[in-house]
């Protein structure tokens, strides 16, 4: 199975139905029917917590738990969201967790593409088996070597420190994968071509591989961003100060400080979460094609 | 004869070139990966065999923390509800996704926005999303009990705060944030199904069950074992979203390995111990991912 981004892509621009009748039977319209009712309960499912949390966050603090419950508040209250800003220092989390955000991005999306060519259109020995070992270790859950690192960042004096983030998150194997996939399906006479004109491997890189590779260097560039903005684990380990804290740890003690607040809480949760939905919203298509393709070439 | 020498000496100078170039290239992002991923998991396996908290230098143990393992009984609690987290979730989610990106392949109208809605709860963050559930989770308060209670079931689970509910409330939190994800692998494992192959099975009179067996299914194979692979892992390490969500509670009813070793090292500073623990969670994924490898390829072949 070689599949590139290519096939990925239709994903989502048309599905395909692969198993659609040229003729519409009958019985098929009970069928759509049904369909469509297993989405729709499944939409309302999966956006439950959704709609939970925002309609909490428009409701005043005493009207979140009521019996019976109210799915549609009265009115809406906005004063949360005026309230938050005062009552937390979401403005500190923020900041950090877009400083982390935007530059691991950075490093990850230059180092990741850099590696991935070297990986993809470089032949020297040991470079396959040096691939399989950065493979390898996307399959090894970060949680069984978490103790070295720490250990190991301390020593370089890099804990309780924004730099250790970045550092935890920059290198990863999963851009030089993502990046790696999608060279390969650039074809070698291009580059071939470049090289008989002259062009060193890294102006191949710079002038033929990267205006190419626009849309998985705008997937990776989504993914990353939002799995650093999203990370709890990480700042819980290596952020202890206050003025450190990112959104998730932000929202965290926040939670547990203010914990009759409900509506204040689920505002913040609200403001925590909007950031990526906006940036999910836009950038749809590229998160797609990024998961179709480190899921296909397992 | 000196052709030959030249021609292969020029070679050796062409292979070392690349090896440069090639080098030049992985360097950025190695020394990182280098230092922080392969270093560490070198460095584990010492650890393991030490007595070490954050003050001071480690002590060379033997195999004591190993022996302190096996007789360790929030060692089994917490593997045992590893085990069990796993088990269910891996086929749950599995089926989830699957049959959401079945009912997605079709040409129905909101596709576009159905896939949008499976998605999200994915890239939601772990910390909003397990207050939300907890709050829903409530067992008195909340809405999902309420939900129950409509449907006529008066007493409805305690949830998070019940032993026997805890994990089942976990499972499904777990399966409700990644069945999206999944979802969208098994869709673009789903586009490389060729359509004649759909046409021709239905030239031999083969209806939609039968067509989804011989056809759909040998098809998704690459797919499935992918995602069992990565939910497997994913499953083992489970971790933020039960840090969150239960703290491992009530008593130790939703205890997880992967939190055992994070309690044990940096709650407790058993480094020495809390790497023995993780050398285990390493192990398991480790033979788990092998074994998926060779049933894969015995299959395959």
């Amino acid at each position: 199975m070689d599949l590139t981004l290519d096939t990925a892509r239709r994903v989502e621009d048309t599905p395909v139905p692969a198993d659609t009748p040229r003729r519409q039977r009958p019985g098929r319209p009970v069928l759509r029917a049904l369909g469509y009712l297993v989405l729709v309960l499944a939409a309302a499912a999966l956006l439950l917590p959704f709609y939970w949390m925002v309609i909490s966050s428009l409701k005043t603090n005493n009207d979140v738990f009521t019996a019976p419950i109210k799915w549609v508040p009265d009115s809406i209250v906005w004063r949360n969201y005026v309230d938050i800003w005062q009552k937390s220092d979401m403005t500190t989390w923020l900041k950090n967790t877009m400083i982390l955000s935007v530059a691991v991005t950075a490093l990850q999306v230059f180092t990741g593409s850099f590696a991935a060519y070297g990986f993809a259109k470089v032949r020297f020995p040991g470079r396959d088996a040096l691939f399989l070992l950065y493979v390898g270790t996307i399959a090894l859950p970060w949680q069984s070597y978490m103790i070295p690192q720490f250990i190991l960042m301390s020593h370089l004096r890099l804990t309780n420190s924004l730099w250790s983030i970045i550092a935890l998150q920059a290198f990863g194997a999963l851009g030089v994968f993502l990046m790696k996939q999608y060279y390969e399906s650039i074809p070698e006479e291009l580059s071939e071509a470049a090289r008989i004109d002259g062009m060193t491997e890294y102006g191949i890189y710079r002038s033929v591989m990267l205006p190419l590779s626009v849309p998985a260097l705008a997937s990776l560039t989504l993914l990353t961003f939002v799995n650093t903005w999203n990370d709890y684990l990480g700042p819980l380990i290596y952020l202890r100060s206050p003025d450190l804290r990112t959104i998730q740890l932000g929202l965290n003690t926040f939670i547990s400080q203010y914990n009759a607040e409900y509506a204040l809480i689920m505002t913040g949760s609200v403001l925590s979460v909007l950031p990526i939905a906006v940036i999910f919203l836009l950038g749809q298509r590229y998160f797609v094609e990024g998961i179709a393709t480190t899921g296909l070439k397992g | 004869m000196a052709t030959m020498v030249r021609a292969r000496r020029r070679r050796g100078r062409l292979v070392w070139r690349n090896t440069v170039v090639g080098w030049s290239f992985l360097l950025p992002n190695f020394v990182g990966f280098a230092v922080l991923t392969l270093v560490p998991i070198v460095i584990l396996f010492y650890l393991a065999f030490t007595s070490w908290n954050v003050f001071g230098a480690a002590q060379w143990v033997g195999t004591a923390n190993f022996k302190r393992l096996i007789h360790d009984e929030s060692f089994y609690t917490a593997l045992k509800n590893t085990i069990y987290y796993t088990v269910f979730h891996i086929p749950l989610t599995l089926v989830a996704a699957l049959l959401l990106a079945l009912l997605l392949n079709r040409k129905l109208r909101g596709v576009a926005f159905f896939r949008t809605v499976a998605f999200f709860p994915y890239i939601t963050s772990i910390v909003a999303a397990a207050y939300v559930w907890n709050v829903l989770f409530s067992p008195e308060y909340g809405p999902i009990n309420a939900l129950l209670r409509l449907i006529g079931v008066t007493h409805g689970p305690g949830w998070t705060v019940s032993a026997t509910w805890s994990m089942p409330a976990v499972i499904i939190v777990g399966t409700w944030r990644e069945m999206g994800y999944y979802m969208l692998i098994f869709l673009a494992g789903l586009q490389t199904i060729p359509a004649q192959l759909y046409e021709a099975a239905r030239v031999d009179g083969a209806n939609a069950w039968h067509r989804f067996w011989a056809v759909t299914v040998p098809g998704l194979r690459p797919t499935t074992f992918f995602v069992t692979v990565m939910l497997t892992i994913g499953s083992f390490k489970v971790f933020d979203l039960i840090l969150l969500l239960t703290n491992g509670g009530p008593g130790q009813s939703t205890l997880v390995l992967s939190q055992y070793i994070y309690q044990k090292g940096f709650i407790e500073n058993q480094f020495g111990y809390a790497s023995t623990v993780s050398v285990v969670l390493f192990a398991i994924c480790f033979l788990v991912t092998i074994v998926q490898f060779l049933i894969n390829k015995r299959r395959s072949a």
